[in-house]
């Protein structure tokens, strides 16, 4: 906690964040924690699965964070890894008759090799062209999903239906105990929170160590990091590969729990959305991953709410409003709030 | 610790050895030669597109010459791309400061390590036993280097928000966690102060007798470099003007010819 406070008082608003600043408190991780896990017993089976697609986005979200925020690469085509996710895991449950939970390593390794892969071409490339490149990718896929020499994997056109995972006979068991039973929806969401707390820890702690230090020395000074014995082209392709390792994996949970994967759900639109997300929850700043997720997810909702024929527009004005009042985020209000709280505790 | 030790104080550490470099039809550096012993702070000087930097920066490894041969120990550096520079000996700072803006100074001290730690994404992201090891030795060892700088007051602090000086400072630091055995300082005293330069030259040549380095100073502040260089070299027009102490040079009339006699600056 008092790290953050720290660098609420340094000089206020930087292009990226301070590594420090990149966690949440203890105290804080733990409440949204226990939050997260205590509203599924309060809401219905739709708001469930909105919930699980929060933390599907989330992850998401984040590993475009690890991209953009940590390695200072910017990737328009987050989408197209989403969907070697979703298809991986959706062709190993339907074709292979795979069990769900093991696809998703799967999907996570093998979205790897094509982030890795791609990095290496994307390395001559930076900024707005290195952009430009990620954009060509996230276009392509759909189109390539829709091959015809594909389709006995893919399903063409049409896609795949996906069964949802029943609770394991164990859960079932214990809860019937107390005359209890978890519905689809609620196991999942419980499966992938578990999934996406153990990836935000593990990325947590891959920024802190001398990898992520590697990855943020390249987004500061390409040539001085070099000079330090940075490889610049490795950490530029290994963050290009992490990023798309969970992006596959945030891809997998979705096709499970949205039950079907079609070629247009992952458009240019969808990679688009992430980089929103991330604009919106704070660009290197993990926690926020979350609530540019949750700005993804509900706001066109709202916005459909308020005009249903100018949807568009009014998430439009919405949009252009928080970047206004807040240019950095949710970590700029996590950050006042901190500050706030830190002067409360004073008086 | 340092390998640059046990070899014969005779051989020198590093050997340039008719160097040039072309760019298009322009020839920055043409035919230089010098060595540089252990423990020598070496100064190298010369007017403006003198060659100074291109040298600098085929130490480096920014630029390959077009002929000629850098030998460090006896070795050739010229197969090694730039980021396999560092783990051989040799450590630089930047003209105008080259940090890791957003960074505290502790992690610009931790990236300056690189090179002297190994790890890899899976080991990291899990936080292995071996890591956090790792990680605990290196802190030990950045405070040090930190305490020895004077710089643990504002070692959590966010470097772009520290005040020129200290920056420089910082880079130094950063520097030595590499463990060189040849510190290349570009142009150390640009933007400093009369006092700040005076405290400079203190600290460079305490800096080469605490930590056995060896210095290659490229500098144009002339009163810095005859104060603590052991060896001069000046270039002029991408060649060797004039080497000796720097007695020799400051009084050598091609020397004084090139600078028009700004000799007492």
């Amino acid at each position: 906690m008092s790290a953050v406070q720290e660098v609420v008082t340094e000089a206020p608003v930087i292009e990226a964040v301070p590594k420090r600043a990149m966690t949440l408190g203890a105290g804080t991780s733990l409440v949204m924690l226990a939050l997260l896990i205590l509203v599924p017993f309060f809401v219905k089976n739709f708001i469930i699965f909105q919930l699980t697609m929060l933390l599907v986005y989330g992850l998401a979200v984040l590993a475009l964070n690890i991209l953009t925020g940590g390695s200072g690469q910017f990737s328009l085509g987050q989408s197209a890894f989403y969907a070697v996710g979703a298809y991986t895991s959706a062709i190993l449950i339907e074709n292979a008759g795979m069990n769900y939970a093991l696809t998703l390593p799967v999907a996570g390794f093998i979205c790897f090799l094509f982030g890795f892969l791609f990095g290496l071409p994307a390395l001559r490339l930076s900024g707005v062209y290195l952009a430009l490149a990620t954009f060509a990718l996230a276009t392509a896929m759909p189109q390539i999903l829709k091959l015809g020499y594909l389709e006995a994997w893919t399903g063409g056109v049409q896609g795949l239906v996906v069964t949802k995972p029943d609770p394991p006979d164990i859960v079932q068991g214990v809860l019937a105990w107390f005359h209890l039973k978890m519905s689809q929806d609620m196991w999942f969401y419980y499966f992938t929170l578990a999934i996406t707390v153990a990836i935000y820890v593990l990325s947590l702690n891959l920024l802190r160590s001398r990898s992520g230090r590697a990855f943020m020395a390249i987004r500061d000074n390409e040539i001085a990091a070099s000079a330090m014995g940075v490889d610049v082209a490795l950490y530029k392709t290994l963050a290009f590969g992490v990023s798309a390792a969970i992006t596959g994996i945030a891809g997998g949970l979705g096709a499970i729990a949205v039950q079907f994967v079609a070629p247009d759900g992952y458009t240019i639109t969808l990679a688009i959305s992430l980089f929103l997300g991330m604009v919106v929850g704070g660009v290197g700043w993990l926690p926020g991953s979350i609530v540019g997720s949750a700005f993804i997810i509900f706001v066109p909702n709202i916005a459909e709410g308020i005009s249903k024929g100018l949807s568009g527009a009014v998430f439009g004005v919405i949009l252009f409003i928080v970047i206004f009042l807040v240019p950095h985020g949710a970590r700029q209000v996590a950050m006042v709030a901190q500050h706030l709280l830190g002067r409360l505790k004073k008086r | 610790m340092n390998a640059a030790q046990t070899a014969p104080a005779t051989s020198p550490l590093l050997a340039v050895c008719d160097v040039s470099v072309a760019f298009g039809g322009i020839i920055a550096l043409n035919g230089v030669s010098f060595e540089m012993h252990h423990g020598q702070i070496l100064g190298l000087i010369g007017p403006n597109g003198a060659g100074k930097t291109t040298l600098f920066n085929c130490l480096s490894r920014l630029y390959q010459p077009s002929s000629g041969d850098i030998l460090l120990e006896g070795t050739s550096i010229l197969k090694r791309p730039p980021h396999r520079i560092a783990e051989i000996g040799i450590g630089r700072t930047f003209q105008n400061v080259a940090l890791f803006s957003n960074l505290s100074v502790l992690d610009n001290v931790r990236v300056g390590a690189h090179a002297r730690t190994n790890s890899d994404i899976l080991s990291d992201s899990l936080r292995l036993p071996k890591v956090r090891r790792d990680e605990a030795a290196l802190n030990d060892r950045v405070h040090e280097i930190l305490g020895y700088l004077d710089l643990e007051s504002v070692a959590r602090s966010i470097v772009s928000g520290l005040p020129f000086g200290t920056q420089k400072r910082v880079e130094l630091a950063r520097a030595l966690a590499a463990e060189p055995k040849i510190l290349l300082l570009d142009e150390p005293a640009g933007g400093l102060n009369h006092e700040e330069v005076h405290a400079l030259g203190d600290l460079i040549r305490r800096i080469r007798t605490d930590r056995k380095v060896t210095v290659l100073l490229v500098e144009h502040h002339m009163g810095l470099v005859m104060s603590i260089a052991d060896h001069v070299v000046a270039l002029n027009f991408g060649r060797k003007l004039a080497e000796g102490t720097p007695a020799v040079v400051q009084s050598d009339p091609d020397v004084i010819k090139a600078y028009l006699g700004s000799k007492d600056q």
